[in-house]
């Protein structure tokens, strides 16, 4: 049967008909490519009408084949295909060509764009003629879930799909889950205490039937695909056996060393060597640090050993490595702070009584070092005059170019902490003033209220040198106030830098293992930034919280739900479809020669010693095709994207070429 | 056709995961670059049969652009390494053929890399530009000619040069 091909050239409103003559190229389809029927252009062929029309042609014209020109196939390939399905005919039989984003809106000039709008139909027209009818694969689908990250977001998504009744394995690399959340005092802008809302949700997942906790551990491996994921996890020795351990706590209150806690109390407050991070930490198990521990030091000590009283220590521990088999990953590693040592002018590290947020929200935790007192470095003295620092590595093109979103709210409340604990006055320097959420601006309002002071400018310096009587023995900061057209410079007490969000130092690392793909500024590229803003490229992983972007609490949990959500999705679907894009190999033509066992990453190629033959296991097939290109005898076949479809659409895409080459030369088409 | 309106014609092979996802970056943030590439998407730069890029240009392309993950960052753990031998082998295929090896180009450019993407295709672009046309097809005639010539007698002795 020839071929009776389809063609639909969508406007997309003016997004490409603006740029590309869509009518003429619809016109030109229908009149100069072999096969071709019909040949539409739509102002929207996504729109109900548009699928509507392709279905009835499929009809009415018998069509064997569709080629939709419009916007890439990532956003709406699944349409079209469903739509040639309804009408009966295969869905791998529809060909989407993207005249959007690879030629109208990167365009400048019409002609131009219209030329090249008329080489990608043709190419997509001259390749769907040689696509084949295939059947989507099926996989089933593990109940289970791996969730990297046990902050708000991850124990959000866990506790979810616990109650939902599926098993879900939380892995954290601190000794605690909690993350963040933990070392925060209050919460904006209802200012609700942190712990009081997070340690319930954190018990819940350390005491649920079908959560498993492995704190202290880390992702090492992670192998397979959507549906059965192989997980290596390493455990992290912790010189303390978990079964025996009851959280008495003896070890650490008699635990001779101290060292200052650079993680949970962010270089402001003291551990021992033997420590839980905080009093509700979950588990309640102790961790040794090794690298401050006397016994690793100079085999001395041991005191927590003899003072345990179930013999919980165990100094030989080792790391352990453990396997687990899971259908879907969450990943909610969550972000790290800017090290404001990285703007030497703002001082920290130098002038003692500059602060980060995360010192600050430790300073005013009850259970902090200061026991929620707002004290100076010399732990005596309470401030007069407090500054708040905005944008401290954010919104800087020397650092990060991103708005880290939740700074301003941050600073707001810290505002009203220093008013409700102290008498001081307190400063705001501030680009812009960012509360564009629910009950946020209300909140600024209230600070303005309270009398915070706010300043419109970026931090120039701040400094310890004095230029007039009255700045001296205090830090001067340096602004320009844009709002009154000054330079200012205003004696304070204490400072608080408002360090960016970054992410994760080894986002990068972990998203190799994982196979999806960070951002330029390093978070995690979700899949589609407003659709799809909780799965990722590679189908079972989802991201949630703070990884994939700046967000508060409420964002981090709201995408830690969604993205359980979704897992449970999938699990109530048992089975995932995934694309029969495979490699297949003709037997009876293979040589044996075995260079595509190797070549495949997957191992998805398997050699039969008596036949003599390689053959593809299609279950472990993935798709890319190397093997099909690497083929010397050509028998191995890429399904949807086999050499005779590329070849086809290398010939559509250069149909002009060639006609320029047949004018140029004319006899050189004899033979 | 004067040489400074010459617009080369380039055929682009886009992975699927990074570099088809970066050209669709660079258009919903409407970069604007040369219209003169034009996108064939395949799963893998590793899918790219070195054959695929001879024969884009044997059909009149006058430069070839592959656009892969980059290293260390395939979606297929490693394919694009081999997309990378290949590439080299192909470019000393080009000068053993007489063609400039720079008409072939590979590029790396993750799903954000939208503007780097844009700024390899400006910089291929004027770089084939500056090469001029390649016209294969014209140019190989005589070749062709000869071809013919050797199919015709090796028809003639079929036969005998039957393999078993």
């Amino acid at each position: 049967m020839a071929e009776r091909v389809g063609v639909y050239i969508c406007h997309c409103g003016s997004n490409i008909a603006g740029m590309v003559d869509v009518e003429q190229v619809a016109k030109w389809a229908g009149e100069n490519l072999e096969g071709v029927v019909v040949s539409r252009d739509y102002k929207f062929m996504c729109s109900s009408l548009g699928q509507a029309m392709i279905e009835e042609d499929i009809k009415k014209h018998n069509l064997t084949h569709v080629v939709v020109g419009a916007c890439s196939p990532h956003l709406h390939e699944k349409t079209f295909r469903k739509a040639c399905q309804n009408a009966g005919l295969n869905p791998y039989l529809c060909q989407m060509t993207n005249l959007r984003e690879h030629v109208s809106w990167v365009s400048r000039d019409r002609e131009k764009a219209t030329e090249k709008a008329r080489a990608l139909v043709a190419a997509a027209v001259e390749r769907v003629k040689r696509q084949e009818p295939l059947q989507p694969l099926s996989v089933d689908v593990n109940p289970a879930t791996l969730v990297i990250g046990g902050g708000i977001a991850g124990l959000q998504a866990t506790l979810e799909l616990a109650d939902a009744g599926y098993p879900v394995y939380v892995v954290e690399r601190r000794p605690s889950i909690g993350g963040h959340m933990a070392q925060f005092d209050k919460t904006f802008p209802t200012l609700d205490c942190s712990a009081c809302i997070l340690t319930p949700k954190m018990s819940e997942a350390g005491q649920h039937p079908n959560v498993t906790l492995y704190t202290y551990s880390e992702v090492d491996e992670v192998s397979g695909s959507v549906g059965h994921f192989r997980v290596r996890i390493r455990r992290k020795a912790r010189m303390v056996t978990e079964d025996k351990c009851t959280g008495c706590g003896i070890c650490v209150e008699k635990c001779p060393r101290k060292v200052v806690d650079e993680d949970f109390e962010a270089g402001f407050g003291y551990r021992k060597a033997i420590y839980t991070p905080f009093p509700q930490a979950v588990p309640r198990i102790p961790v040794i640090d090794v690298h401050s521990c006397i016994w690793f030091e100079r085999q001395k000590c041991r005191a927590c050993e003899k003072l345990c009283p179930t013999g919980a220590i165990d100094f030989e521990q080792k790391d352990e490595i453990i396997e687990l088999e899971v259908g879907n990953i969450i990943v909610a590693t969550g972000w790290n702070m800017f090290d404001c040592r990285r703007i030497p002018q703002y001082g920290y590290g130098r002038l003692a009584n500059v602060f980060t947020a995360l010192e600050f929200e430790r300073m005013c935790n009850a259970a902090g070092p200061t026991n929620g007192k707002i004290l100076l470095r010399d732990g005596k003295t309470e401030p007069q005059t407090v500054a708040i620092v905005h944008c401290v590595g954010s919104r800087d093109s020397n650092h990060n170019e991103y708005c880290s979103g939740i700074c301003c709210m941050a600073a707001l409340k810290f505002g009203h902490l220093v008013l409700e604990k102290t008498k001081a006055e307190v400063y705001s320097f501030y680009i812009d003033m960012r509360t564009n959420q629910k009950g946020y601006e209300e909140f600024y309002h209230r600070l303005l209220e309270e009398g915070m002071h706010f300043v419109r400018g970026k931090v120039a310096e701040v400094t310890d040198a004095a230029r007039r009587p009255d700045e001296a023995g205090k830090l001067i900061v340096q602004v320009e106030d844009t709002l009154l057209g000054k330079q200012r410079r205003i004696p304070v007490d204490m400072v608080i830098l408002m360090g960016a969000l970054e992410p994760q130092t080894d986002a990068k690392e972990l998203g190799l293992k994982l196979g999806i793909s960070c951002s330029m500024a390093g978070w995690y590229t979700e899949r589609h930034p407003k659709l799809d803003p909780v799965a990722t490229m590679t189908d079972g992983i989802f991201v949630a919280g703070t990884c994939q972007g700046p967000k508060d609490i409420p964002a981090s949990v709201a995408q830690g739900a969604a993205a359980a959500a979704r897992v449970m999705g999938m699990i109530t679907k048992r089975k995932v479809w995934i694309e029969p894009v495979v490699a297949t190999i003709d037997e009876s033509r293979c040589s044996g020669c075995r260079i595509c066992n190797n070549i495949c990453p997957y191992n998805a190629i398997e050699y039969d010693e008596a036949k003599g033959v390689s053959r593809v296991i299609t279950a472990m097939c993935k798709g890319c095709g190397t093997c099909v290109a690497a083929c010397p005898a050509g028998v191995i076949s890429g399904a949807h994207f086999s050499n005779e479809q590329v070849f086809a659409e290398i010939e559509g895409i250069l149909w002009d070429a060639l006609q320029e080459e047949k004018k140029a030369e004319p006899q050189a088409v004899t033979g | 056709m004067a040489e400074e309106t010459f617009e080369p014609k380039i055929v682009g092979f886009l992975c699927n995961w990074c570099s088809y996802r970066a050209a669709d970056l660079a258009g919903t943030a409407r970069i604007k670059y040369p219209p003169n590439v034009r996108i064939i998407r395949v799963m893998c730069s590793g899918r790219v049969d070195p054959a695929f890029v001879l024969k884009a240009l044997s059909l009149g392309a006058d430069g070839v652009m592959i656009a892969g993950c980059h290293p260390g960052e395939c979606h297929y753990i490693e394919q694009n390494y081999k997309a990378m031998r290949r590439y080299h082998m192909l470019k000393h295929t080009l000068r053993a053929l007489g063609l400039e090896e720079d008409r072939i180009r590979l590029v790396w450019a993750s799903a954000a890399e939208g503007q780097q993407l844009a700024e390899h295709i400006e910089e291929f672009v004027d770089d084939v530009r500056k090469l001029g046309p390649l016209h294969w097809p014209s140019n190989f005639q005589e070749n062709g000619e000869r071809w013919h010539a050797v199919e015709a007698l090796a028809q003639e002795h079929a036969e005998s040069l039957e393999v078993l």
